[in-house]
Protein backbone atom coordinates (compact mmCIF):
# COMPACT_ATOMS: atom_id res chain seq x y z
CA UNK A 1 0.00 0.00 0.00
CA UNK A 2 1.34 3.34 -0.94
CA UNK A 3 2.12 5.78 2.06
CA UNK A 4 -0.96 7.78 2.75
CA UNK A 5 0.21 10.78 4.00
CA UNK A 6 2.03 10.64 0.90
CA UNK A 7 -1.33 10.81 -1.48
CA UNK A 8 -2.91 13.77 -2.05
CA UNK A 9 -6.63 14.10 -2.73
CA UNK A 10 -8.40 17.03 -3.96
CA UNK A 11 -12.64 17.35 -3.22
CA UNK A 12 -14.04 19.26 -5.31
CA UNK A 13 -17.84 20.70 -5.58
CA UNK A 14 -18.37 21.78 -9.20
CA UNK A 15 -21.54 23.16 -10.25
CA UNK A 16 -23.70 25.83 -8.45
CA UNK A 17 -25.14 23.79 -5.52
CA UNK A 18 -23.97 24.48 -2.12
CA UNK A 19 -25.00 21.39 -0.90
CA UNK A 20 -20.95 20.84 0.81
CA UNK A 21 -21.95 18.47 3.99
CA UNK A 22 -21.36 15.79 1.59
CA UNK A 23 -17.80 17.26 0.41
CA UNK A 24 -17.08 18.21 4.38
CA UNK A 25 -17.64 14.72 5.15
CA UNK A 26 -15.37 12.63 2.80
CA UNK A 27 -13.01 15.59 3.04
CA UNK A 28 -12.80 14.91 7.04
CA UNK A 29 -13.12 11.01 6.59
CA UNK A 30 -9.84 10.77 4.57
CA UNK A 31 -7.71 12.87 6.76
CA UNK A 32 -8.74 10.91 9.11
CA UNK A 33 -7.42 7.78 7.58
CA UNK A 34 -4.48 9.76 7.15
CA UNK A 35 -4.48 11.63 3.55
CA UNK A 36 -3.60 14.94 2.28
CA UNK A 37 -6.73 16.56 1.68
CA UNK A 38 -7.21 19.86 -0.43
CA UNK A 39 -10.41 21.40 -0.27
CA UNK A 40 -11.64 24.10 -2.58
CA UNK A 41 -15.00 25.11 -1.26
CA UNK A 42 -18.27 25.23 -3.34
CA UNK A 43 -18.86 26.69 -7.05
CA UNK A 44 -15.82 25.65 -8.69
CA UNK A 45 -15.82 25.78 -12.25
CA UNK A 46 -14.01 22.68 -14.57
CA UNK A 47 -11.23 25.20 -15.30
CA UNK A 48 -10.17 26.15 -11.67
CA UNK A 49 -10.83 21.94 -10.78
CA UNK A 50 -8.29 21.33 -13.13
CA UNK A 51 -5.93 23.83 -12.73
CA UNK A 52 -5.89 22.74 -9.14
CA UNK A 53 -5.66 19.23 -9.55
CA UNK A 54 -2.16 20.47 -11.81
CA UNK A 55 -1.18 23.01 -9.04
CA UNK A 56 -1.04 20.62 -6.16
CA UNK A 57 -0.22 17.52 -8.12
CA UNK A 58 -2.54 15.18 -6.71
CA UNK A 59 -3.24 11.83 -7.25
CA UNK A 60 -7.19 11.58 -6.19
CA UNK A 61 -9.71 13.76 -7.36
CA UNK A 62 -13.23 13.63 -6.08
CA UNK A 63 -15.96 15.05 -7.42
CA UNK A 64 -19.17 15.66 -5.30
CA UNK A 65 -22.40 16.55 -7.39
CA UNK A 66 -25.76 17.49 -6.51
CA UNK A 67 -27.08 20.07 -8.85
CA UNK A 68 -27.87 17.05 -11.47
CA UNK A 69 -25.71 19.25 -13.79
CA UNK A 70 -23.23 16.34 -13.59
CA UNK A 71 -23.48 14.46 -17.05
CA UNK A 72 -22.19 18.36 -18.29
CA UNK A 73 -19.31 19.17 -15.82
CA UNK A 74 -17.88 16.24 -15.06
CA UNK A 75 -17.48 14.98 -18.99
CA UNK A 76 -15.88 18.17 -19.45
CA UNK A 77 -13.46 17.66 -16.64
CA UNK A 78 -12.29 14.65 -17.70
CA UNK A 79 -12.08 16.33 -21.37
CA UNK A 80 -10.05 19.26 -19.49
CA UNK A 81 -7.69 16.74 -17.49
CA UNK A 82 -6.72 14.84 -20.73
CA UNK A 83 -6.07 18.17 -22.68
CA UNK A 84 -3.88 18.92 -20.22
CA UNK A 85 -1.92 15.98 -20.36
CA UNK A 86 -2.76 14.86 -17.09
CA UNK A 87 -4.14 10.76 -17.69
CA UNK A 88 -7.28 10.00 -16.30
CA UNK A 89 -7.00 6.76 -13.82
CA UNK A 90 -3.24 6.92 -14.90
CA UNK A 91 -2.47 10.09 -13.19
CA UNK A 92 -4.85 10.89 -11.48
CA UNK A 93 -7.58 8.73 -9.58
CA UNK A 94 -11.14 10.16 -10.35
CA UNK A 95 -14.39 8.89 -8.48
CA UNK A 96 -17.69 10.74 -7.94
CA UNK A 97 -20.34 11.09 -5.25
CA UNK A 98 -23.73 12.97 -4.94
CA UNK A 99 -27.04 12.13 -6.67
CA UNK A 100 -26.48 10.85 -9.43
CA UNK A 101 -28.30 8.14 -10.89
CA UNK A 102 -27.40 4.52 -11.50
CA UNK A 103 -27.89 5.22 -15.49
CA UNK A 104 -25.68 8.03 -15.10
CA UNK A 105 -23.41 6.67 -13.06
CA UNK A 106 -22.63 3.43 -15.29
CA UNK A 107 -22.50 6.33 -18.32
CA UNK A 108 -19.91 8.31 -16.01
CA UNK A 109 -17.52 5.18 -15.67
CA UNK A 110 -17.42 4.07 -18.91
CA UNK A 111 -16.22 7.69 -19.63
CA UNK A 112 -13.26 7.74 -17.30
CA UNK A 113 -14.66 7.91 -13.39
CA UNK A 114 -13.07 4.93 -11.57
CA UNK A 115 -16.07 5.00 -9.64
CA UNK A 116 -19.44 6.48 -8.84
CA UNK A 117 -19.79 6.45 -4.65
CA UNK A 118 -23.86 7.44 -3.98
CA UNK A 119 -25.45 8.14 -0.80
CA UNK A 120 -24.59 5.52 1.75
CA UNK A 121 -21.69 4.52 0.31
CA UNK A 122 -19.85 3.42 3.45
CA UNK A 123 -16.59 5.17 3.96
CA UNK A 124 -14.15 2.42 4.75
CA UNK A 125 -15.46 1.00 0.96
CA UNK A 126 -14.37 4.48 -0.28
CA UNK A 127 -11.25 4.52 1.28
CA UNK A 128 -10.48 0.53 0.48
CA UNK A 129 -11.09 1.61 -3.07
CA UNK A 130 -8.60 4.64 -3.12
CA UNK A 131 -6.23 2.27 -1.34
CA UNK A 132 -6.40 0.08 -4.24
CA UNK A 133 -6.51 1.72 -7.33
CA UNK A 134 -3.87 4.44 -5.90
CA UNK A 135 -1.08 1.81 -6.01
CA UNK A 136 -1.51 0.98 -9.75
CA UNK A 137 -0.97 5.30 -10.76
CA UNK A 138 2.36 5.51 -12.71
CA UNK A 139 3.60 7.56 -9.83
CA UNK A 140 3.68 5.16 -7.20
CA UNK A 141 3.49 1.77 -9.37
CA UNK B 1 20.84 7.66 -8.44
CA UNK B 2 19.29 5.70 -11.65
CA UNK B 3 19.79 7.87 -14.85
CA UNK B 4 16.34 7.12 -16.06
CA UNK B 5 15.50 9.05 -12.84
CA UNK B 6 18.19 11.68 -13.43
CA UNK B 7 16.71 12.09 -17.03
CA UNK B 8 13.34 12.57 -15.59
CA UNK B 9 14.92 15.17 -12.63
CA UNK B 10 16.38 16.71 -16.35
CA UNK B 11 13.55 16.86 -18.23
CA UNK B 12 11.03 18.14 -15.24
CA UNK B 13 13.53 20.93 -14.89
CA UNK B 14 13.81 21.87 -18.27
CA UNK B 15 9.81 21.87 -18.80
CA UNK B 16 9.73 23.89 -15.04
CA UNK B 17 12.25 26.71 -17.00
CA UNK B 18 10.11 27.17 -19.79
CA UNK B 19 7.18 27.72 -17.58
CA UNK B 20 5.30 24.49 -17.27
CA UNK B 21 2.94 24.63 -14.26
CA UNK B 22 2.87 20.39 -14.07
CA UNK B 23 6.50 19.80 -14.40
CA UNK B 24 6.87 22.77 -11.26
CA UNK B 25 4.36 20.89 -9.12
CA UNK B 26 5.74 17.56 -9.40
CA UNK B 27 9.18 19.17 -8.64
CA UNK B 28 7.36 20.37 -5.39
CA UNK B 29 6.31 16.90 -4.83
CA UNK B 30 9.73 15.23 -5.43
CA UNK B 31 11.01 17.81 -2.92
CA UNK B 32 8.64 17.31 -0.38
CA UNK B 33 8.40 13.27 -0.41
CA UNK B 34 11.96 12.07 -1.14
CA UNK B 35 15.27 13.26 0.28
CA UNK B 36 17.77 12.32 -2.42
CA UNK B 37 15.56 13.54 -4.90
CA UNK B 38 15.40 16.93 -3.10
CA UNK B 39 19.00 16.93 -3.13
CA UNK B 40 19.54 16.33 -6.63
CA UNK B 41 16.95 18.91 -7.95
CA UNK B 42 18.24 21.32 -5.72
CA UNK B 43 21.86 21.25 -6.72
CA UNK B 44 20.73 21.43 -10.15
CA UNK B 45 18.02 24.65 -10.00
CA UNK B 46 20.04 27.19 -7.29
CA UNK B 47 22.02 28.92 -9.69
CA UNK B 48 17.75 29.96 -10.97
CA UNK B 49 17.53 30.86 -7.88
CA UNK B 50 17.45 33.77 -5.68
CA UNK B 51 15.30 36.16 -8.10
CA UNK B 52 12.12 36.45 -6.21
CA UNK B 53 11.07 38.29 -3.16
CA UNK B 54 9.33 36.06 -0.69
CA UNK B 55 6.89 37.60 1.70
CA UNK B 56 5.47 35.43 4.81
CA UNK B 57 1.84 36.22 6.09
CA UNK B 58 1.79 34.73 9.93
CA UNK B 59 -0.53 35.01 12.52
CA UNK B 60 -3.43 33.42 14.77
CA UNK B 61 -5.89 30.82 13.13
CA UNK B 62 -8.82 32.71 11.90
CA UNK B 63 -7.39 36.06 11.43
CA UNK B 64 -8.04 36.26 7.77
CA UNK B 65 -4.30 35.52 6.26
CA UNK B 66 -5.58 33.54 3.07
CA UNK B 67 -8.54 36.22 2.34
CA UNK B 68 -6.14 39.00 2.75
CA UNK B 69 -3.36 36.90 0.19
CA UNK B 70 -6.46 36.29 -2.18
CA UNK B 71 -6.67 40.33 -2.03
CA UNK B 72 -3.00 40.94 -2.08
CA UNK B 73 -2.44 38.52 -5.15
CA UNK B 74 -4.80 40.85 -6.83
CA UNK B 75 -2.91 43.93 -6.44
CA UNK B 76 0.52 42.53 -7.05
CA UNK B 77 -1.03 41.42 -10.25
CA UNK B 78 -1.84 44.41 -11.09
CA UNK B 79 1.81 45.28 -11.83
CA UNK B 80 1.87 41.69 -13.83
CA UNK B 81 4.91 40.49 -11.55
CA UNK B 82 3.98 36.76 -11.40
CA UNK B 83 3.19 35.40 -8.23
CA UNK B 84 3.79 31.73 -5.94
CA UNK B 85 1.89 31.14 -2.85
CA UNK B 86 2.93 28.43 -0.35
CA UNK B 87 -0.01 27.96 1.90
CA UNK B 88 0.59 25.70 4.99
CA UNK B 89 -1.79 24.07 7.32
CA UNK B 90 -1.26 21.57 9.96
CA UNK B 91 -0.37 17.81 9.67
CA UNK B 92 -2.32 15.39 12.24
CA UNK B 93 0.21 14.62 14.57
CA UNK B 94 -2.15 11.24 15.36
CA UNK B 95 -3.19 10.06 11.95
CA UNK B 96 -0.28 12.02 10.07
CA UNK B 97 -3.22 13.12 7.55
CA UNK B 98 -4.15 17.01 6.65
CA UNK B 99 -7.00 19.02 5.22
CA UNK B 100 -5.53 22.06 3.45
CA UNK B 101 -8.30 24.77 3.24
CA UNK B 102 -6.30 27.80 2.32
CA UNK B 103 -6.68 27.89 -1.23
CA UNK B 104 -10.72 28.12 -0.85
CA UNK B 105 -10.09 31.90 -0.39
CA UNK B 106 -7.50 32.10 -3.45
CA UNK B 107 -9.78 29.93 -5.73
CA UNK B 108 -10.40 32.56 -8.21
CA UNK B 109 -6.23 32.94 -8.97
CA UNK B 110 -6.02 29.21 -9.77
CA UNK B 111 -6.99 29.86 -13.44
CA UNK B 112 -4.44 32.80 -13.56
CA UNK B 113 -1.31 32.04 -15.46
CA UNK B 114 1.15 33.99 -13.74
CA UNK B 115 -0.07 32.55 -10.01
CA UNK B 116 1.20 29.31 -8.73
CA UNK B 117 -0.95 28.23 -5.47
CA UNK B 118 0.29 25.23 -3.78
CA UNK B 119 -0.88 23.60 -0.39
CA UNK B 120 1.36 22.24 2.31
CA UNK B 121 1.02 20.53 5.28
CA UNK B 122 3.75 20.62 8.16
CA UNK B 123 4.66 16.77 8.13
CA UNK B 124 5.81 16.91 11.52
CA UNK B 125 7.23 20.67 11.80
CA UNK B 126 6.40 22.74 14.68
CA UNK B 127 8.00 26.31 13.69
CA UNK B 128 4.92 27.11 11.39
CA UNK B 129 6.20 26.04 8.29
CA UNK B 130 6.70 22.78 6.33
CA UNK B 131 10.10 20.73 6.34
CA UNK B 132 10.40 21.20 2.51
CA UNK B 133 9.10 24.76 2.93
CA UNK B 134 12.10 26.25 1.95
CA UNK B 135 12.83 23.59 -1.49
CA UNK B 136 9.58 24.80 -2.17
CA UNK B 137 10.30 28.04 -2.30
CA UNK B 138 12.98 27.62 -4.70
CA UNK B 139 11.21 25.75 -7.39
CA UNK B 140 9.20 28.41 -7.75
CA UNK B 141 11.88 30.85 -7.72
CA UNK B 142 13.60 28.87 -10.46
CA UNK B 143 9.93 28.53 -12.44
CA UNK B 144 9.91 32.34 -12.32
CA UNK B 145 8.38 33.64 -9.83
CA UNK B 146 8.38 37.61 -8.57
CA UNK B 147 7.17 37.88 -5.33
CA UNK B 148 6.53 34.29 -3.55
CA UNK B 149 4.04 34.70 -0.55
CA UNK B 150 4.34 32.20 2.23
CA UNK B 151 1.28 31.42 4.57
CA UNK B 152 2.02 30.22 7.67
CA UNK B 153 -0.19 27.61 9.79
CA UNK B 154 -2.41 29.34 11.69
CA UNK B 155 0.49 30.64 15.10
CA UNK B 156 0.49 30.91 18.61
CA UNK B 157 2.89 32.90 20.56
CA UNK B 158 6.22 31.00 19.39
CA UNK B 159 6.12 29.18 15.79
CA UNK B 160 8.46 31.82 14.17
CA UNK B 161 10.27 30.07 11.66
CA UNK B 162 9.15 32.43 8.74
CA UNK B 163 11.39 34.62 10.15
CA UNK B 164 14.17 32.45 8.75
CA UNK B 165 12.61 31.98 5.15
CA UNK B 166 11.13 35.39 4.69
CA UNK B 167 12.49 38.48 3.21
CA UNK B 168 9.75 40.53 4.78
CA UNK B 169 7.18 39.26 7.17
CA UNK B 170 3.71 40.70 7.76
CA UNK B 171 1.88 39.49 11.25
CA UNK B 172 -1.48 39.71 10.92
CA UNK B 173 -3.66 39.80 13.95
CA UNK B 174 -7.18 40.82 15.19
CA UNK B 175 -8.90 42.81 17.16
CA UNK B 176 -9.91 41.44 20.51
CA UNK B 177 -7.08 38.90 20.99
CA UNK B 178 -5.96 40.06 24.86
CA UNK B 179 -4.70 42.76 26.62
CA UNK B 180 -2.01 44.91 26.08
CA UNK B 181 0.50 42.75 27.92
CA UNK B 182 -0.02 40.29 24.93
CA UNK B 183 1.48 42.61 22.67
CA UNK B 184 4.89 42.77 25.26
CA UNK B 185 5.66 39.27 25.14
CA UNK B 186 8.26 37.90 23.42
CA UNK B 187 8.20 35.23 20.11
CA UNK B 188 5.81 36.25 17.70
CA UNK B 189 5.27 39.76 18.02
CA UNK B 190 8.98 40.27 17.61
CA UNK B 191 9.24 39.45 14.12
CA UNK B 192 6.71 41.49 12.60
CA UNK B 193 7.91 43.49 9.67
CA UNK B 194 4.85 45.02 9.23
CA UNK B 195 1.83 44.58 11.64
CA UNK B 196 -1.53 44.69 10.33
CA UNK B 197 -4.88 44.94 12.05
CA UNK B 198 -7.50 42.79 10.22
CA UNK B 199 -11.27 42.86 10.48
CA UNK B 200 -10.42 46.55 10.82
CA UNK B 201 -14.07 47.38 11.07
CA UNK B 202 -15.08 45.60 14.20
CA UNK B 203 -15.14 47.76 17.36
CA UNK B 204 -12.46 47.12 18.80
CA UNK B 205 -10.09 47.82 16.12
CA UNK B 206 -8.78 51.33 17.13
CA UNK B 207 -7.81 50.05 20.26
CA UNK B 208 -5.58 47.02 18.80
CA UNK B 209 -4.30 49.72 16.91
CA UNK B 210 -3.02 51.69 19.46
CA UNK B 211 -1.82 49.02 21.63
CA UNK B 212 0.91 47.68 18.93
CA UNK B 213 1.36 51.42 18.64
CA UNK B 214 2.29 52.00 22.67
CA UNK B 215 4.06 48.28 21.80
CA UNK B 216 6.44 49.70 19.28
CA UNK B 217 6.78 53.00 21.12
CA UNK B 218 8.65 51.59 23.56
CA UNK B 219 11.49 50.34 21.57
CA UNK B 220 11.72 53.84 19.34
CA UNK B 221 15.61 54.07 19.74
CA UNK B 222 15.93 50.20 18.46
CA UNK B 223 13.99 51.35 15.34
CA UNK B 224 16.17 54.38 14.51
CA UNK B 225 18.99 52.33 14.80
CA UNK B 226 17.84 49.85 12.71
CA UNK B 227 16.10 52.53 10.06
CA UNK B 228 12.58 50.90 10.05
CA UNK B 229 9.95 51.02 12.43
CA UNK B 230 7.33 48.18 11.69
CA UNK B 231 4.14 50.12 10.24
CA UNK B 232 0.91 49.24 11.37
CA UNK B 233 -1.92 48.87 9.07
CA UNK B 234 -5.66 48.19 9.45
CA UNK B 235 -6.96 46.41 6.85
CA UNK B 236 -11.09 44.88 5.93
CA UNK B 237 -9.13 41.98 4.15
CA UNK B 238 -12.92 41.36 2.58
CA UNK B 239 -13.78 44.94 1.04
CA UNK B 240 -9.86 45.33 0.28
CA UNK B 241 -9.76 48.42 2.46
CA UNK B 242 -6.30 48.55 3.29
CA UNK B 243 -4.80 46.12 0.87
CA UNK B 244 -2.93 48.69 -1.88
CA UNK B 245 -1.31 50.54 1.46
CA UNK B 246 -0.54 47.06 2.93
CA UNK B 247 1.36 45.95 -0.44
CA UNK B 248 2.99 49.94 -0.26
CA UNK B 249 4.58 49.26 2.51
CA UNK B 250 5.69 45.47 1.81
CA UNK B 251 7.26 47.31 -1.18
CA UNK B 252 8.75 49.95 1.11
CA UNK B 253 10.51 47.55 3.56
CA UNK B 254 11.93 45.81 0.38
CA UNK B 255 13.42 48.73 -0.91
CA UNK B 256 14.71 49.44 2.62
CA UNK B 257 16.51 46.06 2.99
CA UNK B 258 18.00 46.53 -0.36
CA UNK B 259 19.27 49.69 0.14
CA UNK B 260 20.36 49.49 3.55
CA UNK B 261 22.18 46.36 2.67
CA UNK B 262 20.29 44.33 5.12
CA UNK B 263 18.87 41.84 2.42
CA UNK B 264 22.58 40.46 2.21
CA UNK B 265 22.45 39.64 5.95
CA UNK B 266 18.88 38.45 5.88
CA UNK B 267 20.22 35.74 2.84
CA UNK B 268 23.43 34.84 4.86
CA UNK B 269 21.51 34.09 8.25
CA UNK B 270 18.94 32.15 6.13
CA UNK B 271 21.60 30.11 4.51
CA UNK B 272 23.40 29.59 7.30
CA UNK B 273 20.48 27.92 9.67
CA UNK B 274 19.37 26.10 6.35
CA UNK B 275 22.83 24.42 6.00
CA UNK B 276 22.59 23.57 9.66
CA UNK B 277 18.82 22.06 9.35
CA UNK B 278 20.59 20.01 6.22
CA UNK B 279 23.50 19.02 8.55
CA UNK B 280 21.20 17.74 11.22
CA UNK B 281 19.05 15.92 8.64
CA UNK B 282 21.39 14.10 7.24
CA UNK B 283 23.31 12.98 10.15
CA UNK B 284 19.96 11.81 11.84
CA UNK B 285 19.44 9.97 8.16
CA UNK B 286 23.07 8.14 8.88
CA UNK B 287 21.91 6.84 12.42
CA UNK B 288 18.96 4.94 10.08
CA UNK B 289 21.47 4.06 7.63
CA UNK B 290 23.99 2.39 10.14
CA UNK B 291 22.24 1.14 13.20
CA UNK B 292 19.98 -1.34 13.39
CA UNK B 293 16.22 -0.63 14.50
CA UNK B 294 16.27 -2.45 17.48
CA UNK B 295 19.29 -1.59 18.51
CA UNK B 296 18.08 2.14 18.88
CA UNK B 297 15.09 0.94 20.60
CA UNK B 298 16.97 -0.89 22.83
CA UNK B 299 18.92 1.83 23.71
CA UNK B 300 15.93 3.84 23.80
CA UNK B 301 14.37 1.24 26.69
CA UNK B 302 17.45 1.34 28.58
CA UNK B 303 16.97 5.34 28.78
CA UNK B 304 13.48 4.80 29.51
CA UNK B 305 13.92 1.94 32.57
CA UNK B 306 16.92 4.79 34.00
CA UNK B 307 19.56 2.58 33.15
CA UNK B 308 21.53 4.60 30.80
CA UNK B 309 20.91 8.46 30.49
CA UNK B 310 19.91 10.03 27.31
CA UNK B 311 23.66 12.01 27.06
CA UNK B 312 25.49 8.92 27.12
CA UNK B 313 22.93 7.43 24.68
CA UNK B 314 23.15 9.88 22.23
CA UNK B 315 27.53 9.76 22.37
CA UNK B 316 26.98 6.31 21.71
CA UNK B 317 24.63 6.36 18.50
CA UNK B 318 26.86 9.21 16.98
CA UNK B 319 30.72 7.10 17.42
CA UNK B 320 28.69 4.38 15.98
CA UNK B 321 27.48 6.53 13.16
CA UNK B 322 30.25 8.90 12.41
CA UNK B 323 33.07 6.82 13.91
CA UNK B 324 34.00 9.72 16.36
CA UNK B 325 34.08 10.91 19.77
CA UNK B 326 31.62 13.77 20.84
Amino acid sequence: MVERSKVRVLIAKPGLDGHDRGAKVIARAFRDAGFEVIYTGIRQTPEQIVESVIQEDVDVLGLSILSGAHMVLIPKILKLLEENGVKVNEDVLVIAGGIIPPDDAQELEKMGVAKVFGPGSPIGDIINFVDEKVAKLKKFA
Amino acid sequence: MYPVVMKMIDDLIERMRRGDKRATARLITFVENDEEKAREIIKKIYGYTGKAYIVGITGPPGAGKSTLLDKLIKEVRKEEKIVGVIAIDPTSPFTGGALLGDRIRMQKHSTDPGVFIRSMATRGSLGGLAKATNDAIKVLDAYGCDVIFVETVGVGQIEVDIVKTADTVVLTTIPGLGDDIQTIKAGLMEIADIFVVNKGDKEEADRTVFELKLMLDLEKEKWKERGWRPPIIKTVALTNRGIPELWKAIKRHKTFLEESGRIKDKRRFRAEEEVKTIISDIITGKVGKHMKREEIYSLIGKIAERELDPYSAAELIMEKTLGVKV
